[in-house]
């Protein structure tokens, strides 16, 4: 069977309905919800604060503590809660992502608490938490340069599709699947991070990345009418 | 002394209308040769660029950006209010919020000390009135050596959003001065957002809930009238 339709009817570079908003953790410094159709993630930021035990304080700069964990309830098959392999290495390059804009020399031997809870799950996950990562930063008032977007690209069989979901990510016929996140910052569109699970040629990773482009270019217009206040909720645009 | 101290803190003249929009880090405010940045803006080529969520605002040739959101930034010779979270042999350790801890020495005492016994001075939980000496990387030195600076008895202490502090206090602490005689309650404020009251427990209760509607309602006009009408329900 070859790959020409997409199973939820959206078009080849297209992405998922987007739900933003920020303030949802009045408690926290920062907070925000960003979910691409199914996928739903929340974070929040606290700090810059003390950094204890004080032998981790880096004499010269802040540090950026990202945690990034899935709810119990969020996928079928119960997650069982607390830190894992996956959640470490996604906690680990969410931080990368993040140190690439924010100006951690402004406060140093301090910690900026990042955390990413992920309430359901449908592929795209890490790229929902850097989204909502960002977003939480800015509206914590943490200086940085400028903002972080980030989609998953994939290849199904031959083609180049926009925001996978779960089936997608686990079609098996043809050349398979391949999976790209991939984040950029928005005004310098430089790459923050990088991921491969796949293969996939030279000549069809320029077409990712113009395809990356194009799609975070629609979601920092979006986390910028959020940050100003919006609420916004694509789903029921469509409903109307 | 009061009223002194009010108007250092204030002086973030607010009232005057200018156009204010807010702004993403990242985003490009104004384009154009005439511009300079100030506070958290950057050139960038020709464009004025954001790098923090806020309000930007353009003075003449300089564009800057009013944060609205984000913790405590201590600065030389901003009034504090602190708790006092630690103790040991050199003076106290206080909790004033923002990135770092903070301390209060023994020599920045402004009476003379028996080392024997500093918790009878202030134990760990006592409320203080201070100022910043310095801030140092990752530490901030505090004194009480100044007029009106001491010990906060009794009370209690609310924290706000730090930024909204010259909105509470209004133009040469005129809204503070509203709550105050409105509710007939003592009130101490810090810039670092925290709030010290103390008086009957209604009242108390009362300049609370209006400092909250400052907060809450911090962007809008005719604030004054509004909390007035407020209080007097």
């Amino acid at each position: 069977m070859v790959y020409t339709k997409r199973s939820d009817g959206r078009k080849m570079d297209e992405i998922r309905p987007i739900r933003a908003q920020v303030g949802i953790v009045p408690n926290a410094d920062g907070s925000a919800l960003f979910a691409t159709g199914n996928t739903i993630a929340i974070a929040t930021v606290y700090g810059p604060k003390e950094l204890h035990p004080a032998n981790k304080r880096k004499p010269d700069r802040a540090m950026i503590r990202c945690e990034y964990n899935m709810l119990p309830f969020s996928v079928s098959e119960r997650a069982k809660p607390g830190q894992n392999r996956r959640s470490k290495e996604i906690g680990m390059i969410t931080e990368n992502a993040l140190s690439a804009v924010v100006d951690l020399r402004r406060f140093p031997q301090s910690v900026i608490d990042v955390q990413i809870l992920i309430i359901q799950a449908d592929a795209g996950t890490r790229c929902a938490g850097i989204n909502a990562a960002a977003m939480a930063l800015a509206h914590a008032g943490i200086v940085m340069k400028e903002m972080i977007a980030s989609v998953s690209i994939g290849k199904i069989d031959d083609k180049i599709v926009t925001d996978l979901t779960k089936e997608e990510e686990d079609w098996s016929e043809g050349e398979g699947a391949t999976d790209i996140p991939f984040s950029l910052t928005s005004n310098t569109k430089e790459c923050v991070h990088l991921q491969l699970d796949g293969r996939i040629s030279t000549k069809k990773f320029k077409e990712v990345i113009d395809a990356a482009i194009k799609s975070c270019d629609k979601i920092f217009e979006i986390q910028k009418r959020a940050l100003k206040g919006e609420i916004i909720d694509e789903n029921k645009k469509d409903k109307k | 002394m009061e009223e002194e101290r009010l108007e250092e803190i204030s002086d973030n003249n607010f009232d005057e209308k200018t156009d204010r929009k807010l702004v993403i880090p990242g985003e490009i405010i104004v384009s154009g040769e005439d511009y300079l940045p100030g506070d958290f803006t950057k050139k960038e080529l020709n464009n004025i660029v954001a790098n923090r969520y806020g309000l930007a605002e353009i003075r003449g040739r300089v564009v800057k950006i009013i944060p609205v959101s984000g913790v405590f930034e201590p600065r030389r010779g901003n009034n504090v209010i602190g708790i006092v979270s630690d103790i040991n042999f050199s003076g106290w350790r206080m909790d004033i919020g923002g990135p770092w801890g903070a301390f209060l020495p023994l020599s920045e005492y402004p009476k003379f000390i028996n080392r024997n016994n500093i918790e009878e001075i202030a134990n760990i939980g006592d409320v203080f009135s201070l100022k910043i000496l310095g801030v140092k990387r990752g530490s901030v030195d505090l004194t009480l050596k100044f007029r009106g600076l001491g010990k906060l008895e009794d009370g209690r202490i609310i924290k706000i959003n730090c930024h909204k502090v010259p909105r509470i206090i209004g133009k040469e602490g005129s809204m503070i001065n509203l709550i105050k005689n409105k509710t007939g309650t003592d009130i101490m404020v810090g810039q670092n957002g925290f709030i010290w009251l103390k008086g009957e427990f209604e009242n108390e209760r009362k300049a609370e809930e209006a400092i909250r509607l400052i907060e809450r309602e911090s962007a809008s006009e005719g604030l004054t009238n509004k909390v007035e009408e407020f209080l007097e329900k």
